[in-house]
């Protein structure tokens, strides 16, 4: 029982990363309609920008994280006006493969820079953690957990009370119309990637020092957010966060009662269990074609 | 689009057969062939041109699956790694004959393929692409850890060559010979009936289903098709180079056959060999970028995002558009005989029986309880002011949506639950209001789909009966002489006579029009209506939708009228126009 009790934690620590780059995932999605196949390097590149500030030059973590925060929004500049921006009126199809090109490009130029070692990257707190009766409580997974639960209560209050958010929003459902009311749908389209990069920056300098800082992190933390982003619901800000936490739960119950190796695989059979019987995901949207 | 035109009766199409047109290409293999087996190599070149040629079949596949149907798949890798673990594996541990293995190996990718393929492609195109990459991901996790069957990260050593073909000049000679035969029948494929299928589901998907083409099924094919393609290579390349190791199968090396087949063009098997023979010629010639280990697979992710802003349909893609423009305009089409509608009788005096149909969208009823008996060859109109149900009741019709309630009979077949290729295999024929044409093809192209629908028993066997069935269509609508052109070149309306020819080449047994009037100007709506009479006067049921009250009145004998999704009036036209709840729908009551 204490067994299962420590790797629920430890499942909804690593769950919550999953959750906020598959929010980067939906935001970008329902702005644009395309999936960002880079999304997950947008969480390896500030977590190497973090090792860059912190580790290299020797800056205090609070002005790094700024800083690689402030570097991520502007990588999302730089993303859209060079990936999606000169294909905003092809079909969905050179758009991702275009993606997939970025995600190639970002990781390798990384290598090409770092090379291969994995980086290190020291936590947020001094201390290690808490023994709470039978479970320890990291103090990085808890940190996750925190910052986490306050996105989601920002994500909320900004789509939903202010007069931005409802501008994207009304970007994100009717493109035309919302041109037409006078919305700048390229400064909306922007603002979704900006925010979104924030977002899977955060990600990645959150999961940093659990994980190794290495040039795979990205494509393995995408996948499982996109994964994630199926379970909960396409499309669903919701179903990404629920989507998440479920995935790092199972992944890590799966590896300790099943196999280690193999780790990284049960996210993908999940994955390909829902397509075949539940496409719609929990929350349930509709998948089927628009006549 | 004069009529007069298609009365002269024309001997038919008779082409000479494939294989004597087709002939400089093969002379052109054999001869490659010859090379291959002749010419001395030094081993260095040897591998390289043994690389490129197992390389393009499998970049054969992405033109099949990407270029063809339009689908993605970012696992050809983890394919080409079944077919070279299949051969590594038998021949070497389990000391199978290398044929078995082979063939083994392609049983084995076609049917990961085909369940890989089913369980995704109804879900839109990124569903496809992540599980492509989980699948790949996955192979990968298994070649490395199953240590017991795959040696893990040491890979397959000591695979062997059949009796046949030991020196490596034989073994590349006939590797070329399977490039040449691969390459043979992908290049041949978008001109058969299942690659018109798959070009028309990557062009317009709703049109292709209404068409009488089985999406879900094309797709799947299309899958199957570029799976087995890159097993075949993956068997063929182990057999070359006589040890396999999983890295040679990862996720990056099914990026960098989607570049290969990205840079040479994706739509041709020409571009392929191109894009692979360039990928992996400039690589050796820059052997210094792989000093640092990154810089060559960044270099190659930069190309991705610069081919496909700046080159989308590659460098043979480039190419072959211009020729084909050109060629528009200097090949002469063949001469059609006059169009023959011969609509199924099978049934009784009504052809399409509607009874209470409803289609509810939540709380909405946009179409509630409607009756329709269309008689046999009539022609029938169904009107009704903007938002009344028309063109709901028509997607219902043709099985773009689902009846929420009642029941569709067409020529005594119940078609209610069918799927729109079904439908159209039953017998029905349509056109769209928003013009939905096949846009990368000629308008030839574009008949030829429709006339290929299912239980059409106005065509014979073999693609010249098809070509004279779909020129004559053509003809039959003014435009013969323009067969050749792509559907860019042509006006709105000629267009829309494009759409009205697809469904007529198909032999239907009713035909639904919907708005074929809109956005034409009046001198089109005039021949608009001179052939609507021609196609009347051969005894095809209609059942059309419009606005345009003259041609609706002059046209139809019958009418019905729709308001806020209900039945307000049935009847003779002149009867139905002047009845009082008809005026008030569309002038408002006093």
């Amino acid at each position: 029982m204490d067994l299962v009790l420590q790797l629920l934690f430890t499942g909804i620590g690593i769950g919550a990363v999953y959750a906020l780059v598959a929010l980067g995932f939906v935001l970008i999605f329902r702005a644009t309609n395309v999936v960002n196949f880079a999304q997950g390097e947008f969480s390896m590149v500030a977590a190497y920008l973090m090792v860059v500030f912190s580790v290299d030059l020797g800056w205090p973590y609070w002005l790094s994280f700024l800083i690689a925060l402030a570097g991520m929004a502007l990588f999302g500049v730089i993303f859209n006006l060079g990936v999606y921006y000169p294909l905003r009126h092809r079909t969905y199809l050179p758009v991702i493969i275009a993606t997939i090109g970025a995600s190639i490009l970002l990781s390798n130029s990384v290598l090409a820079i770092y090379g291969p070692q994995p980086q290190v990257l020291q936590g947020w707190f001094d201390t290690p953690g808490i023994q709470l009766g039978p479970v320890y409580l990291d103090s990085q997974y808890l940190l996750i957990i925190g910052v986490t639960i306050l996105l989601v209560l920002f994500n909320f209050w900004f789509f939903e009370k202010t007069l931005l958010g409802k501008k994207l929003q009304a970007t994100s459902q009717d493109k035309e119309m919302a041109s037409l009311l006078g919305i700048s749908v390229s400064t909306m389209i922007m603002i979704t990637f900006i925010y979104s990069a924030v977002l899977g920056g955060l990600a990645g300098i959150l999961v940093a020092p659990v994980l190794f800082v290495s040039i795979q992190m990205g494509s393995t933390i995408a996948l499982k957010a996109f994964a994630a982003t199926i379970i909960g619901g396409f499309g669903d800000v919701a179903g990404a966060i629920v989507g998440g936490l479920a995935l790092g739960v199972i992944e890590t119950f799966g590896a300790a009662y099943i196999s280690v190796p193999y780790k990284d695989g049960f996210a993908f059979l999940v994955l390909i269990a829902f397509l075949v019987f539940r496409p719609q995901g929990i929350f349930g949207e509709r998948v089927a074609e628009k006549a | 689009m004069s009529a007069s035109d298609n009365m002269i009766p024309a001997p038919a199409v008779r082409s000479k057969p494939l294989i004597i047109r087709h002939l400089p290409y093969f002379i052109g293999a054999a001869v490659l062939v010859a090379l291959a087996a002749g010419m001395r190599f030094d081993g260095y070149i040897l591998n390289i041109l043994l690389q490129a040629t197992t390389f393009s079949i499998a970049v054969f596949g992405l033109s099949v699956v990407l270029g063809l149907c339009g689908q993605i798949n970012l696992a050809q890798a983890a394919f080409f790694g079944f077919g070279a673990y299949a051969v590594g594996l038998g021949t070497a541990d389990l000391h199978l004959n290398f044929w078995l293995c082979l063939v083994g190996g392609c049983a084995i990718t076609l049917v990961a393929g085909a369940f890989l393929g089913m369980s995704t492609l109804r879900l839109g195109g990124h569903y496809l692409a992540m599980v492509t990459i989980s699948f790949q991901q996955i192979v990968t996790l298994v070649m490395i850890n199953a240590i017991g069957v795959t040696h893990g990260p040491d890979g397959v050593a000591n695979i062997r060559r059949p009796e046949l073909f030991q020196s490596s000049q034989s073994y590349l000679a006939f590797c070329v010979a399977m490039l040449a035969i691969v390459g043979y029948l992908v290049w041949h494929l978008p001109d058969t009936k299942l690659g018109r299928a798959m070009r028309a589901v990557r062009d317009n998907e709703l049109a292709a289903g209404v068409n009488g083409i089985d999406v879900f099924r094309t797709k799947v094919s299309a899958f199957a098709v570029c799976a087995v393609l890159g097993g075949l290579a993956g068997g063929l390349f182990a057999g070359g180079f006589a040890y396999v190791s999983p890295d040679q199968f990862s996720f990056a090396e099914s990026i960098q056959f989607l570049t290969m087949s990205l840079l040479g063009g994706v739509a041709s098997p020409v571009g392929s060999v191109i894009g692979t023979g360039l990928l992996i010629l400039i690589p050796e010639w820059l052997r210094f970028l792989k000093s640092v280990p990154g810089l060559y697979l960044a270099i190659y992710g930069l190309s991705v995002i610069l081919i496909i802003r700046f080159m989308p349909d590659g460098i043979w893609g480039f190419v072959s558009d211009a020729f084909t423009r050109w060629r528009a305009h200097t090949r002469a089409p063949p001469v059609a005989g006059a169009l023959q509608l011969k609509p199924a009788t099978s049934g009784g005096d009504i052809v399409l029986e509607v009874t209470g149909l409803s289609k509810h969208f939540g709380g909405l009823k946009a179409v509630d309880g409607v009756d329709i008996a269309v008689k046999r060859g009539s022609v029938h109109a169904l009107i009704g002011p903007n938002g009344s149900g028309k063109t709901t009741t028509l997607n219902v019709l043709s099985g773009l949506y689902k009846a929420t309630a009642g029941r569709i009979v067409l020529d005594g077949t119940d078609i209610t639950n069918m799927a729109p290729h079904q439908r159209t295999a039953a017998g029905l024929g349509r056109t769209f209001q928003n013009i939905r044409l096949f846009r990368s093809m000629t308008a030839l192209e574009n008949v030829e789909i429709g006339a290929e629908r299912p239980g059409n028993t106005m065509i014979g066997k073999g693609d010249d009966a098809l070509t004279e069935r779909a020129m004559e269509a053509l003809t039959f609508v003014g435009l013969g002489n323009r067969a050749n052109e792509l559907i860019s070149s042509f006006s709105y309306g000629h267009q829309r006579l494009i759409e009205i020819a697809r469904a007529l080449a198909s032999n239907p047994t009713l035909l639904l029009l919907d708005e074929p009037a809109a956005g034409l100007n009046s001198t089109e709506k005039l021949e608009l209506h001179e052939l609507l009479k021609r196609i009347a006067a051969q005894g095809l049921t209609i059942l059309i939708i419009d606005h345009d009250m003259t041609l609706v009145s002059e046209a139809a004998q019958h009418i019905t009228v729709l308001n806020f999704g209900r039945r307000i009036a049935d009847g003779e036209s002149m009867a139905v126009l002047r009845h009082p709840d008809v005026v008030s729908a569309y002038l408002g009551s006093e």
